[in-house]
């Protein structure tokens, strides 16, 4: 087992909601992650599944230190990220980098993809002096599968697909070890989503990558993770080798989610289980006492709105669940045969 | 032209009335181009399809395959300029739309056509309570009195389910969660009791156990409606749940239509084939997503013969000289591809 090189420790990111202008008063707390630990090991890819409004993306921010923790530690390779400053940030930057979800905002329209690959050498000048740049920058192009000559053109000259490379190659610009990669595919068509998901795989392969993925569609991060964490409502219900998550799910959640994915085979439609949640997610700012599903679990007892239930392997279970009465059932749910 | 005329999926309780011969809705040939800066571009290039009672037609296509294009020139909601119908027509029980006066074509719409949109957030009107913008089709339409609208507005908002509806009809769309809010859209085009209801991309904008609530609605309320629905969608796995026949477009055209199950098992045109192996499935984790290559087309600058023959594994010299027409290759399918006929008896 390769060692673990990023450490989420019990994350919280709380923000206040405040009333007033002048005399602004916080009035309550939007829970967006709640309590949150997993670890990444060298070379993998984990997935983070959820629903809009889970925390999926405020974890990413956390993660990446674009927002200081409420409380909680993420360390990499042993360092609390949020304690460093000066050039021990700025060297713990290089190493956790971002791909984000949309490629038609995530790109300044008014620099050419020579200089938004190049940004970062900027920066971090020891990564390629300046004579180096534009060979650098071509040889990124060229791993993403883009023509290296089109160094000078902007991005509006690019596709979803092509636009969403330039942003691949810009995060791999520094040579990164953790690639934390949010919605990456989700804005793309499904032969282009094919295409960056192969390459996201590639690059994997050839540069050593651990990946953090974050998406709500459920084949996708299937595909390409070696472990899976699924989220609702800022807590992390289960967490599982995909086998685990997909074939063996123990969490209600878990459960209703992978029952309510399509599955794009109209011979299962007749005899497919789909499990209906009634009703919406609560307000994270005022999340339901015990567990958080339990509103909406078909399942749940009075115990359910006394205690939270924790996240760890059960009786029943051979993986951490945050559910009281975890047990495994079967799904169909992706495309088999 | 070929009318796939025994495609129609006959449901039980279907009763076959006096249009049940006949398709409600038929679009044949169209042909739909956008005047810019740059040029023109053909955005739809002879598209035919049609849609009977009961019967849930799909169109499965990515982005600029001219599949909601396709749906606003039927609605007569396209942007006239830049757009211009160059040719086809669409008929509604037969008479041709597109020769109607502005003021028969308004009667159709929500009457006899309705549409609900992707996006329910700004399809809503952000300044007027919900139950005003649909008690407002009962008012102007059917000439019903304020409350009786209202009562109306109410009863609509019942029927798909939005809890405690009698307090949520004077609420604002902004005080409604995604799903509720697609409810309250479903509910607006059904008001005045469509015949046909056109579907672009319902749930793409919802989370999965959302999505499968309102496709689940949509499909309980076009079962006990009979209506003839259109589902716009670029996604398989839903069409995969809900449709009676597929109809896939690319670069404005119809390259293959077949009844669901066909598609599925057997897909007559390189690119159904391409998309279908690019969703990604259990028994091939950890290996290459099989892709297809390249980009879609430019809409100015559409490939000769075959738009699709850039990107084809099979294509041939044939491909970039000839179109390809639309023909019927088996008693439930037509494919626009030199090869299908070959394609399909190979299974």
């Amino acid at each position: 087992m390769a060692e673990n090189i990023l450490e989420v420790d019990n994350v919280v990111k709380h923000y206040p909601v405040t009333q007033g202008v002048l005399f602004k008063k916080t009035i309550g707390q939007v829970k967006a992650v709640d309590g949150v630990s997993f670890a990444l090991r060298a070379g993998e890819t984990l997935g983070i599944v959820g629903e809009s409004g889970c925390g999926k993306s405020t974890l990413s921010r956390v993660l990446m230190n674009l927002e200081r923790p409420t409380s909680g530690l993420v360390r990499y390779r042993g360092r609390d990220i949020s304690t460093l400053r000066g050039r021990g940030l700025k060297r713990m930057r290089r190493q956790i980098q971002l791909v984000m979800q949309d490629p038609y905002t995530s790109l300044n329209p008014r620099m050419t993809v020579g200089d938004l690959i190049g940004e970062p050498f900027e920066i971090h000048t020891e990564v390629a002096p300046k004579g180096s740049r534009r060979r650098k920058v071509q040889e990124l192009l060229e791993l993403v599968g883009l023509n290296p000559e089109h160094l000078n053109r902007y991005p509006h000259q690019f596709s979803g697909g092509q636009r969403q490379r330039i942003g691949i190659a810009r995060a791999l610009a520094l040579k990164p070890e953790i690639v934390v990669c949010d919605e990456p595919v989700s804005a793309l068509d499904v032969s282009i989503q094919a295409q960056v998901m192969n390459l996201l795989e590639k690059l994997q392969n050839e540069l050593g990558l651990a990946y953090i993925f974050i998406a709500h569609d459920l084949s996708v991060v299937r595909h390409l993770s070696d472990r899976v964490g699924v989220m609702y409502l800022g807590k992390l219900v289960e967490l599982g080798t995909d086998e685990e998550i997909y074939e063996r799910p123990t969490h209600p959640y878990t459960q209703a989610l992978l029952s309510a994915v399509p599955v794009p085979d109209p011979t299962v439609r007749e005899h497919k289980q789909i499990i209906r949640l009634t009703g919406d997610v609560p307000s994270p700012a005022n999340p339901p006492s015990g567990c958080r599903f339990r509103t909406r679990c078909w399942k749940a007892q009075d115990l359910c709105a006394e205690q939270e239930p924790l996240l760890t392997t059960r009786a029943r279970t051979d993986h951490p669940s945050a559910c009281h009465y975890a047990e495994i059932r079967e799904i169909v749910a992706t495309h088999e045969g | 032209m070929i009318r796939l005329s025994n495609l129609s999926v006959s449901e039980p309780g279907y009763t076959a009335g006096a249009g049940a011969s006949r398709p409600l809705l038929e679009v044949e040939n169209l042909f739909v181009e956008f005047h810019t800066r740059e040029g023109v571009a053909k955005v739809i290039n002879g598209v035919t399809y049609d849609v009977r009672a009961g019967e849930t037609l799909a169109v499965l296509g990515e982005s600029g395959s001219g599949k909601s294009v396709t749906a606003q020139t039927i609605m007569g909601i396209l942007d006239m300029p830049p757009g211009r119908v160059a040719g086809g027509s669409i008929r509604f029980h037969g008479r041709d739309m597109l020769a109607m006066s502005a003021e028969e074509r308004r009667k159709i719409r929500g009457e006899g056509i309705a549409m609900v949109f992707q996006d329910a957030l700004s399809a809503l009107n952000p300044t007027f309570t919900v139950g005003f913008q649909i008690a407002e089709q009962y008012r102007i339409r059917r000439g019903l009195s304020r409350g009786e609208a209202k009562r109306r507005a109410i009863e609509i908002l019942d029927q798909v389910k939005i809890p405690n509806a009698k307090q949520r009809v004077t609420e604002y769309p902004h005080q409604f969660s995604g799903g509720m809010r697609q409810r309250v859209m479903i509910a607006m085009s059904l008001a005045l009791d469509p015949e046909v209801l056109i579907a672009d991309e319902p749930t793409t904008a919802l989370d999965v156990t959302v999505q499968a609530q309102i496709m689940d609605l949509l499909a309980e309320l076009q079962r006990d409606r009979q209506m003839g629905m259109i589902l716009i969608t670029h996604d398989l796995g839903v069409v995969a749940d809900v449709a009676d026949r597929i109809a896939v477009m690319y670069a404005g055209r119809i390259v293959e239509q077949a009844n669901v199950h066909e598609l599925y098992a057997n897909p007559g045109h390189p690119y159904t084939i391409g998309l279908i192996n690019s969703i990604p499935r259990i028994d091939e984790k950890g290996q290459e997503l099989r892709t297809i290559k390249g980009l879609p087309p430019n809409l100015m600058r559409i490939p000769s013969g075959c738009p699709f023959h850039p990107r084809c594994p099979r294509a041939e010299q044939v491909c970039t000289q000839q179109l390809p027409p639309l023909l019927q290759v088996g008693p439930t399918r037509a494919s626009a591809c030199h090869f299908a006929e070959e394609m399909v008896s190979r299974g």
